[in-house]
């Protein structure tokens, strides 16, 4: 009986599939349609200096990677592609620790990564021996339909489908499936898998399958966009991250830092970008608040909450007690504490000072905090202004002889300007942190320069329009769009150097 | 829900090759649902001492593993308040080719060989560590009083 025909026999469930019309392609069938199906573009050169190389892949494209990356192993090591591919994902694709390990010692390499390479043996559904009896289902009719893998640990089909199926539906597992005898560590292939479950658990399988590919592999990451099935490979390592800011561009729309996966964070770094939003977290809500309500207790620095009118404070921690309105040690005041006649007092004095440099402190943070934040909510504005200017270049289609190609200079700059706010905002965070010194003179520069450009296109965009101006305003915005890019530009390449030549110095350790 | 033929299987075994020193009886009403009694191990600090457990098989048994649960106190660093087992195969580690004997053996093994390194009780995991570092400096066997204690307060009839 050949295969197919045993396939077929004896089913009556319609949850199993039939090995026949559902074959696994192999590597060749693969690569010859990869051609017309596969969305693999070159990896695109940079051309500033803050770009950085990369590419975006689709899962077609991933997966190639991943049968090529199989069948090179397969050549190198002289082995089945099937072990290959269950190699390299022990092995995290780390191509050459597999093969230099493998080279070592490959009986220990293969034993570890749950490897039988008995090619005679290789895993297919056929009768049952006589005298099995299921270990799961402790069926023993003669003949069932069964499979083992190479390590002879046999069970009936429907089980090990159900085993399967319950592995990859219920525990969303793919790489790491054992067998199915208890201490067991061989690994069922993708071949293997193909024979057991249904098309659509085996495509669940494979998505799983990819997903750990492009989790383990430093250089991949998903597009974080919501329901963006698209990964970016780049090759900035994670050591260079101090030295560049990895931007890529999904073909989504959405840009992303390839080096941590937030938003588009340029020109600060990832490390930065952490700490920034770390403190953001902790100070945000409680800053504003802090600044009106309270002060640091003048001996120990913690901070003293003025709870009603009196200026008589005691701080909760040390004891201390001094007058709100001066700070002066309230022992001083007397009976005329209202008067704060202790003034000039060199005791209050001193006491000031160290509240005005905390205060500077609070005053610095928001500063940088109030501009980061400006620009993150105007860009929120900016993208809903978006929104209503594709209503007006509707309309205007519709009451004028404008094409939809004449107004579309409106979204462009729009986008335009969304994206020069992002800079924007993240070079607000990359100055509170910037140690000043005479290079930082030239960042802010660009930084003021940038921003009034921005300000004044995004003035120019919420001007009305109608069939009259808009030539006028059209050359206007083109103008200006063109004039506000560059200026990102410059700024961005300036930064870009400085982090490439270790030029920046910054005031905490990063 | 019809009860699989694997099932019935293993309650007859149950019945007709028992397990020294573990018995296992499931409900009438419900097959799935065991009453389980579990006698402390020899020559462990559990000696002398019978355990009732529940024992539970979901609907997806055997590609889920069973629910035990110790029922009388037990003073043991892989046993919680609530009577929860830390036990690899009734976790990760389980494969459909175990059974309800191999479950219920491994847990009378546990009583007899505790792991303090994986410890689901971690006061209890300590005082036993500290009861056998005392014991090995004194060469002589660790007493775990606090189990033996346990075991004849509540697992004595
Ligand atoms: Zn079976
Ligand atoms: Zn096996
Ligand atoms: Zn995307
Ligand atoms: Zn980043
Ligand atoms: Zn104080």
């Amino acid at each position: 009986m050949s295969e197919d025909e045993y396939d077929s026999f004896g089913e009556d469930g319609e949850d199993f599939m039939d090995a026949s019309d559902y074959e696994l392609s192999d590597g060749n069938d693969d690569t010859s349609d990869m051609d017309d199906d596969i969305f693999a573009e070159d990896m695109r050169k940079p051309r500033e200096a803050y770009e950085v190389d990369y590419r975006v892949l689709d899962v077609a494209a991933i997966r190639a990677m991943q049968d090529s990356e199989s069948s090179q192993v397969e050549g190198i090591l002289g082995i089945e592609k099937e072990h290959a591919a269950t190699l390299l994902r022990h092995f995290r694709w780390n191509k050459d620790r597999l093969i230099e390990r493998y080279m070592d010692a490959p009986e220990a390499v293969l034993q570890e990564a749950g490897v039988i390479t008995d090619i005679h043996t290789a895993p297919r559904l056929e009768p049952a021996p006589a005298g099995f009896c299921c270990a799961i289902c402790y069926d023993d009719e003669p003949d069932m339909s069964s499979l083992a893998l190479r390590c002879g640990h046999r069970f009936c089909k429907e089980c090990y489908s159900e085993y399967m199926t319950s592995k990859i539906q219920k525990d969303g597992e793919s790489r790491r499936i054992q067998c199915a005898a208890t201490d067991c560590k061989v690994i069922v292939d993708e071949h293997t898998v193909s024979l057991l479950v249904t098309k659509p658990v085996y495509d669940k399988y494979r998505t799983l399958l990819t997903r750990t590919y492009v989790d383990d592999n430093a250089r991949l990451r998903w597009c974080p966009a919501p329901g963006c099935e698209y990964a970016v490979e780049c090759p900035v390592p994670q050591a260079a991250l101090k030295s560049v800011v990895p931007t890529v561009h999904c073909n989504c729309g959405n840009s992303f830092c390839h080096g941590c996966g937030s938003e588009d964070h340029m020109p600060c770094i990832c490390a930065l970008v952490r700490l920034w939003l770390r403190k953001c977290a902790d100070d945000s809500e409680t800053s504003n608040w802090i600044h009106v309500n309270t002060k640091e207790c003048t001996r120990c620095n913690s901070t003293i909450e003025k709870n009603g009118g009196c200026n008589h404070m005691t701080c909760r921690k040390c004891q201390h007690e001094f007058c709100w309105v001066c700070l002066g040690p309230w022992s001083e005041h007397g009976t005329n504490w209202y008067s704060c006649n202790r003034f000039d007092e060199a005791s209050s004095k001193d006491a000031r000072d160290t509240q005005a440099k905390s205060r500077q402190q609070l005053e610095r943070y928001l500063h940088y905090y109030n501009r980061y934040a400006n620009h993150d909510q105007s860009a929120h504005l900016d993208k809903e202004l978006h929104n209503k200017t594709e209503k007006k270049m509707e309309e205007m289609q519709q009451t004028s002889d404008l094409s939809w190609i004449e107004v579309q200079f409106l979204r462009a700059a729009v986008d335009n300007l969304v994206q020069c706010r992002m800079t924007l905002k993240w070079t607000y965070a990359f100055a509170y942190y910037l140690a000043r010194d005479n290079q930082t003179e030239m960042f802010e520069n660009n930084q003021r320069d940038l921003e009034m450009a921005v300000e004044q296109l995004s003035e120019m965009l919420e001007q009305p329009i109608n069939a009259n101006n808009i030539k006028e305003l059209k050359q206007n915005v083109l103008d200006k769009s063109t004039y506000v890019a560059k200026r990102r530009e410059v700024l961005l390449n300036d930064t870009a150097r400085g982090l490439a030549d270790d030029r920046w110095r910054y005031m905490v350790d990063v | 829900m019809a009860i699989p033929k694997r099932i019935t299987k293993e309650i007859g075994r149950l019945v007709s090759e028992p397990v020294p020193g573990i018995e296992a009886k499931s409900h009438e009403e419900n097959i799935r649902y065991f009453d389980v009694t579990i006698t402390g191990p020899v020559q462990s600090p559990f000696e002398g001492g019978a355990f009732k457990l529940e024992l539970f098989l979901p609907d997806e048994y055997p590609m889920a593993p069973p629910k035990v649960r110790f029922l009388t106190k037990i003073y043991h660093p892989n046993i919680d308040k609530l009577g929860r087992i830390c036990l690899d195969i009734l976790k990760d580690k389980w494969s459909p080719a175990l059974q309800i004997r191999t479950v219920l053996l491994s847990i009378q093994a546990l009583l007899s060989a505790p792991n303090p390194d994986d410890p689901l009780a971690n006061d209890v995991a300590q005082n036993w560590k500290e009861d056998e570092q005392g014991a090995i400096a004194k060469g002589t066997l660790a007493p775990w009083s606090a189990s033996r204690e346990w075991t004849q307060l509540y697992a004595s009839n």
